[in-house]
């Protein structure tokens, strides 16, 4: 099972490395990790997807908690969260296909960013399903290149969809 | 992100500007540190230049592995933090083993390494290796100090880390520029740790609990490892086995924490621990685990370990809480703490029907060897050494059949006297140790029982002892073999001796050439005289006992079958 894992880390050389030697070390698998500053200068937070039963995401969740500059460590598993993956895919567009394709990043509510003479840049944000959905709608058309984000994920305050 | 940010380090206003270097050296005197190891090289001159007439002993090994097991001794000797300095590259890589050896075993020891100017990082410098990147997975914590003014704080940090919580070594990396470079230092200022937090006082509804479970039980075993004496708690150990009266089981680290003399020790256990342990074990209700693990050797097969036993582990690092088996009670904290909270909650039972069973298997199944031989048998001379030191001595030992022989024959009546190498298994180990061990405990008899192959992976350390005068004594189980690996390949390999008989030097003359007391032992009549004339000597002395050379160490769980699965009782049995 997939679980997100949010960890507080102090904003220092090193962490990085010490983070990911201890999934390797340890034999836990990583899906994606994303890391980025925080409203605070001294923290950084980690995200990272992880998959594995129960008995692997406790010990993850407290290997990480022990290394030394990691300040907090949060299981997203079991609450409501927000969980979004930003992608910027590369699609192969010559003119006379573009009413066949700009429909299409409506609907995901991608925005283009990026025109040539060929091909178009789009940008989508959203679960990481719909992120594989927009791919699967494009492949037909050609995709030339992509880059993704792992997911971030924060915990909803209210209780509704948004 | 930022090197380490100079804003969060107070200076200290009142202290004059120093170099990096002398800050290092007036920090761990402000430490209490009266004692060091490490060996020179070109970006630690500075560093060695304000060692020079600092007041710390300073000890040089012949190789920088063998100053890193001298700290960990030390360490684990004293109940100290054992330092270690080496240079960088070579120097750095070199302390590999050692820090390895002391992440596995939660040894506290701080080591610094010099490093090439920061400019230079990354230019594949002359000896330049990355250290930090190196040593980040067998290090509790590490770091590189980039800026002088971050250097007192970040010392201080290293001790703390290392000595609380579960320990372990801290290596901090000094490039030469810091070490020259002038500030005031950080002064005694609060360490500043959001991440570092440690649960010392156990949780009181989950001791209750464990109480209550105690206090149910018809058939507990208290299961104790290294963590114990690491948490200087054997006395509330004690309290706590003789208020409940419970029958009490020692890892290899854990020996020392219960006098082997008393009738409820079952010594130790697991794949080559006591059949009464394994079978006690096996057979309860509840186990009671104390800064144990829950290690491999241990265990035996996972799914069949104490098949019917609720399991209470009391333990400061939360990661080793059903890390290998399932835990029915956890109690994360203090184990000094813990233990004598819950010494306060159990009652006395007298458990006559399991105590009974424990002394029948006792009777049936003790550590035993051909007494009748003509040969010397290793686990003879143990015993005699264990008989004429009256159990008293500090034991530092290698790895392999010499040690499990030691952890069986030498019986251990207080902590801190059993010196080896558990989790990482090192050889090489016992030389070093012995070394370690009796520049911090320089009255007390210190013995390495070690192997001549363990012993050829270090024995440079002899011209250490000698130039620093050490009334080390080093007994030689000479088989020839490495012994565990020809157990190993008789059992399950059908004798085919691949690579594990070396041709050995004569210890003796090495010994002597050395300027230690080198004895040879050939015959089984003069061990006695031999190991008296020994513990007399005021000089290191190396003693060559020929023994036996294809003996094998019993009972043995083999590796994935379950602790009650034990191969040799059945050869035990037969002798008289």
């Amino acid at each position: 099972m997939k679980h997100i894992i949010s960890a507080l880390v102090e904003n220092k050389p090193g962490v990085l490395a010490h983070v990911a030697g201890m999934f390797a070390a340890r034999a836990f698998n990583i899906d994606s990790l994303v890391v980025g500053r925080t409203e605070d200068p001294d923290l950084s937070r980690m995200t990272i997807v992880v998959i594995g039963d129960d008995k692997v995401l406790e010990q993850v969740r407290k290997q990480l908690a022990k290394i030394v500059p990691v300040v907090k460590v949060q299981d997203f598993t079991d609450q409501p969260v927000v969980a979004r993956d930003l992608m910027l895919i590369t699609v192969s567009a010559p003119p006379e296909k573009r009413p066949e394709i700009f429909p299409l990043i409506e609907m995901f509510r991608g925005r283009v960013v990026d025109i040539g003479l060929k091909s178009i840049m789009v940008e989508v944000s959203g679960p990481e399903t719909k992120i594989d959905a927009f791919i699967n709608v494009c492949k037909p058309y050609g995709i030339k290149s992509v880059a993704r984000t792992g997911t971030i994920a924060m915990p909803r305050q209210g209780k509704g969809d948004m | 992100m930022p090197s380490n940010s100079p804003d969060s380090a107070p200076v200290a206003e009142n202290l004059p500007e120093r170099t990096g270097a002398q800050i290092v050296v007036d920090t761990l005197v402000d430490l209490g540190v009266e004692a060091m190891f490490g060996y020179t090289g070109g970006v630690v001159l500075p560093l060695f230049d304000r060692l020079y007439d600092a007041p710390i002993r300073f000890f040089v090994p012949r190789h920088e592995q063998g100053g890193c097991h001298m700290a960990d001794a030390y360490a684990r000797a004293s109940g100290k933090v054992g330092v270690v300095l080496a240079t960088s590259g070579p120097g750095a890589c070199n302390l590999v083993t050692g820090l390895a050896t002391a992440m596995m075993d939660s040894i506290p020891m701080v080591a610094f390494t010099g490093q090439v100017r920061t400019e230079l990082i990354g230019n594949d410098a002359f000896q330049e290796a990355d250290t930090t990147g190196i040593t980040r997975p067998i290090t509790k914590y590490n770091s590189i100090v980039k800026d002088v003014r971050d250097l007192e704080r970040t010392i201080r940090e290293a001790f703390h880390i290392a000595s609380t919580g579960r320990p372990g070594p801290v290596l901090i990396d000094l490039p030469v520029d810091v070490e020259v470079n002038r500030h005031r230092g950080n002064g005694r200022a609060e360490i500043d740790l959001p991440g570092y937090k440690i649960r010392t006082k156990g949780h009181a509804r989950q001791i209750s609990t464990a109480a209550e479970a105690i206090n149910m039980s018809e058939r507990p075993v208290l299961y104790v490892g290294g963590g114990v004496i690491i948490a200087n708690a054997v006395e509330e150990l004690r309290a706590l086995a003789e208020k409940a009266h419970l029958p009490v089981t020692m890892t290899l680290l854990g020996l020392g924490s219960i006098d082997q003399r008393h009738p409820e020790s079952l010594d130790m256990l697991g794949m080559h621990g006591s059949a009464y342990a394994n079978y006690a074990v096996q057979e309860s209700d509840l186990l009671i685990a104390v800064g144990a693990r829950f290690d491999d050797r241990v265990t035996g097969k996972l799914s069949t370990f104490a098949p019917n036993a609720k399991i209470i582990h009391i333990d400061i690092d939360p990661t080793s809480i059903s890390k290998n088996v399932h835990v029915d009670i956890p109690v994360v904290g203090d184990a000094k703490h813990i233990l004598t909270e819950l010494t306060k909650e159990v009652k006395h039972r007298p458990r006559e029907a399991w105590f009974a069973r424990i002394a029948e298997w006792k009777k049936k199944f003790p550590f035993k060897y051909d007494g009748n031989s003509g040969r010397i048998k290793p686990q003879y001379v143990i015993q005699e050494l264990c008989r004429q030191t009256k159990n008293d001595a500090i034991v530092a030992t290698g790895v392999g059949q010499h040690q499990m022989w030691a952890a069986q024959f030498y019986r251990f009546i207080k902590p801190r006297q059993f010196i080896t190498s558990g989790g990482l298994g090192t050889m090489g180990f016992g030389l070093p140790a012995a070394i370690g061990a009796q520049i911090a405990r320089p009255d007390a008899t210190v013995i390495d029982i070690d192997g001549d192959h363990s012993f050829n992976m270090t024995m440079t350390e002899l011209a250490t002892a000698v130039q620093y005068e050490l009334p080390i004594k080093v007994c030689l189980m000479n088989n020839g073999y490495m012994g565990m690996v020809r157990q190993w390949q008789e059992l399950f390999y059908g004798r085919r001796y691949a690579c594990s008989y070396l041709k050995n030097p004569d210890y003796a003359a090495v010994a002597q050439a050395m300027g230690a007391v080198g004895i040879t032992v050939d015959k089984k009549e003069d061990v006695p005289k031999v190991i008296e004339r020994m513990l007399a000597e005021k000089k290191p002395c190396v003693v060559n006992f020929h023994v036996e050379a294809e003996e094998n160490v019993w009972p043995m769980v083999p590796a994935g079958k379950s602790l009650s699965e034990m191969d040799g009782l059945d050869i035990l049995e037969r002798l008289i």
